[in-house]
């Protein structure tokens, strides 16, 4: 039995595992390491050093990309506690109202944006905003992050309470508390790490955004991720390479997080 | 809406309640009288609507139609939270995430008892479970007994004025079960709250209830105390769902005062108890397998062969063929001096006017 389904009897499958993992990480991976050379080219090693990272934090452009992280991380944290909260009230209505008019309708508009392309929705709100005749900022840019955030952290959440039986709350209800005390006394700290882990995915979704940032960012304004693409314009140079290994240090270890977040408590019972 | 005196013995009053979720009717018609203090047991098999009557009574269930009263006042329009009455789960829904002074203590605080008041009930309340010395685990630290009885003081904390009790006993081990059962009915008598129990356990709702409301197809077949439910059967539903019973094919000839003149399949004449509204025409006597005594043919009133025998350890289940076709099964005494019939034997079967009556098909 184990032996017929023994991965490494399935053909094909070798070769196209090591063509995927070389096309993705083989870059990053080259990226990583070049980051640590001590050398202005980008291509010829010349020894490893922490020269890149210095420049990055002390460096003639080191206030620019200070700015823009500082501006990535108050859009992260706002836009990702606003879509939080509202991704929650969306997975309580969803999963605990019982059927209502417009259920599959309201399922499908959470999760939308993520089928819409991504170019489309930048260019519709971009649109959208100087229709209204707002000024593009850090405003817009928050708003627009909260709009997209919400089915990240929809997914987690939603997975989560889906877990929990709804005879706790019952309980609750029984026990004399109030719909909204059984929520906050007994669903919400039941569901927290899929609240967490929902935060958290929205967090690194909102700082890694290029696309629609870059659309409604107003003059001057930049986040990381636009003052990176700025940078590469003008030709790519070695401190790039260090501040994007940076950001993949951060992604990587806040996705981590929200994995095990979410699958907290996931084994108990 | 004072209505003391006549009703103030009954705890809940059921009244002509129905449920209907889209087209199939849950509860049809139910009413139900249960009494103050009283040990009172839903039972039927499952889907027989005895949990959606609970769940009616709790407020987890919207009527149709009907009116439900708690001591008199009518409850079916309150929300759970606000009907002083409490459930103990089937699976007992203890909040995870709270240790058992919590999970106990939650009803008191929503009902604004302050933290010392609340404590000291807990500390009681424990102690009539014999939980003490575990208040503070989590429910994920207790064996499924100790659940089950950390759900049960927490339905019993608040002093609720009716306990509803939701198949509690389902999800522990046989041994268990039985030694839960006693202690049920002995919190049940100290605590003098009405207790409302539902089971699809016969032997559960035998052995625990003053009074027995068995419930199929969304009706109430019978209501009445163990032995009177057991021995008296109202009808075919009911005698052959609480125990085993055998229904003999009658022909009623007359029925008269609760006694019924009918003929056996095998052409004697016997007459016996008959249930409320039975009629002449062909019929059903239900007689139980221990009532029936097996002899020689000349001395049975019915006639058949031996086709089987069961070894059950204190007894024997032996199944004999009448002539026609039926089987009836007797159940003897596994002891010396009875007489086994062989496989294949021809017997007679003889049982006391007493042990039979005919039922309302």
């Amino acid at each position: 039995m184990a032996k017929k389904l023994d991965l490494r009897r399935f053909p094909g499958f070798l070769p196209m595992t090591w063509l995927c993992l070389f096309l993705l990480y083989a870059p990053l991976i080259i990226v990583m390491i070049y980051s640590f050379n001590d050398s202005n080219s980008i291509t010829q090693w010349g020894g490893v050093s922490l020269r890149w990272y210095k420049d990055v934090f002390w460096g003639l452009e080191a206030e620019k990309f200070k700015l823009a992280a500082i501006h990535s991380l108050i859009i992260a944290v706002a836009a990702a506690t606003v879509s939080t909260t509202i991704a929650t009230m969306a997975a309580t209505a969803m999963l605990r109202a019982g059927r209502f008019r417009g259920k599959s309708i309201s399922f499908a508009l959470i999760n939308l944006p993520l089928m819409v392309p991504e170019i489309v929705t930048a260019v519709a709100t971009l649109i959208f905003f100087s229709t209204i005749g707002f000024t593009t900022g850090l405003t817009t840019i928050l708003m627009a992050h909260i709009v997209f955030c919400v089915p990240f952290a929809y997914l987690p959440i939603a997975a989560r309470m889906q877990g929990i039986e709804d005879v706790y709350e019952q309980a609750a209800l029984d026990l004399y508390a109030t719909r909204y005390q059984a929520f906050r006394l007994i669903l919400l700290p039941l569901m927290a790490p899929g609240v967490i882990s929902g935060f958290l995915l929205a967090f690194i979704i909102s700082l890694d955004d290029f696309i629609i940032t870059n659309f409604v960012k107003g003059a001057g304004i930049e986040t990381l991720p636009t003052a990176i693409f700025g940078a590469v314009k003008q030709g790519i140079k070695p401190n790039i390479m260090a501040i994007s290994t940076l950001l993949l240090l951060v992604s990587v270890v806040f996705v981590t997080l929200s994995y095990l977040v979410g699958r907290m408590g996931q084994n108990k019972k | 809406m004072e209505n003391k005196g006549t009703n103030s013995d009954i705890a809940v009053d059921i009244s002509n309640v129905t449920k209907r979720y889209g087209s199939f009717t849950a509860l049809k018609n139910v009413s139900l009288a249960i009494q103050d203090n009283e040990f009172f047991t839903l039972l039927g098999p499952s889907g027989c609507g005895k949990t959606t009557l609970l769940r009616s009574i709790a407020g987890f269930e919207d009527i149709s139609e009907g009116a439900i009263r708690l001591y008199g006042e009518d409850i079916a329009d309150l929300p759970p939270n606000k009907r002083p009455v409490n459930t103990v789960f089937q699976q007992y829904a203890l909040f995870p995430h709270m240790d058992v002074i919590q999970n106990v203590m939650f009803g008191l605080l929503r009902l604004g008892a302050d933290d010392a008041t609340a404590k000291a009930r807990v500390g009681e309340v424990l102690e009539l479970v014999q939980l003490t010395e575990f208040a503070n685990r989590l429910p994920s630290q207790l064996s499924g007994g100790q659940q089950q009885r950390v759900a049960l003081a927490r339905a019993l904390a608040p002093n609720p004025k009716v306990l509803l009790l939701d198949e509690p006993l389902s999800a522990l081990d046989l041994k268990l079960r039985q030694a839960v059962r006693l202690e049920l009915q002995q919190i049940q008598s100290e605590t003098g709250i009405t207790f409302i129990f539902v089971t699809h356990d016969q032997e559960e709702a035998l052995t625990m209830s003053n009074r027995i409301a068995v419930i199929s197809d969304g009706k109430v077949q019978q209501v009445g105390s163990a032995r009177e439910i057991y021995e008296a059967p109202g009808n075919k539903f009911v005698a052959d769902f609480i125990g085993e019973t055998n229904l003999i094919d009658v022909d009623v000839k007359d029925v008269k005062a609760g006694h019924a003149s009918c003929i056996l399949p095998s052409g004697a004449a016997f007459s016996c108890h008959a249930a409320d509204g039975a009629r002449k025409g062909p019929g059903h006597l239900s007689v139980r397998p221990e009532r029936v005594a097996v002899t020689t043919p000349a001395k049975g009133l019915l006639q058949g062969t031996a086709t089987r025998a069961i070894y059950l350890g204190t007894d024997m289940h032996i199944e004999i063929t009448l002539t026609d076709g039926e089987i009836v099964t007797a159940r003897i005494q596994n002891s010396e001096n009875t007489h086994v019939p062989n496989i294949g034997e021809t017997v007679g079967l003889n049982f006391e006017a007493s042990a039979a009556r005919l039922l309302v098909d």
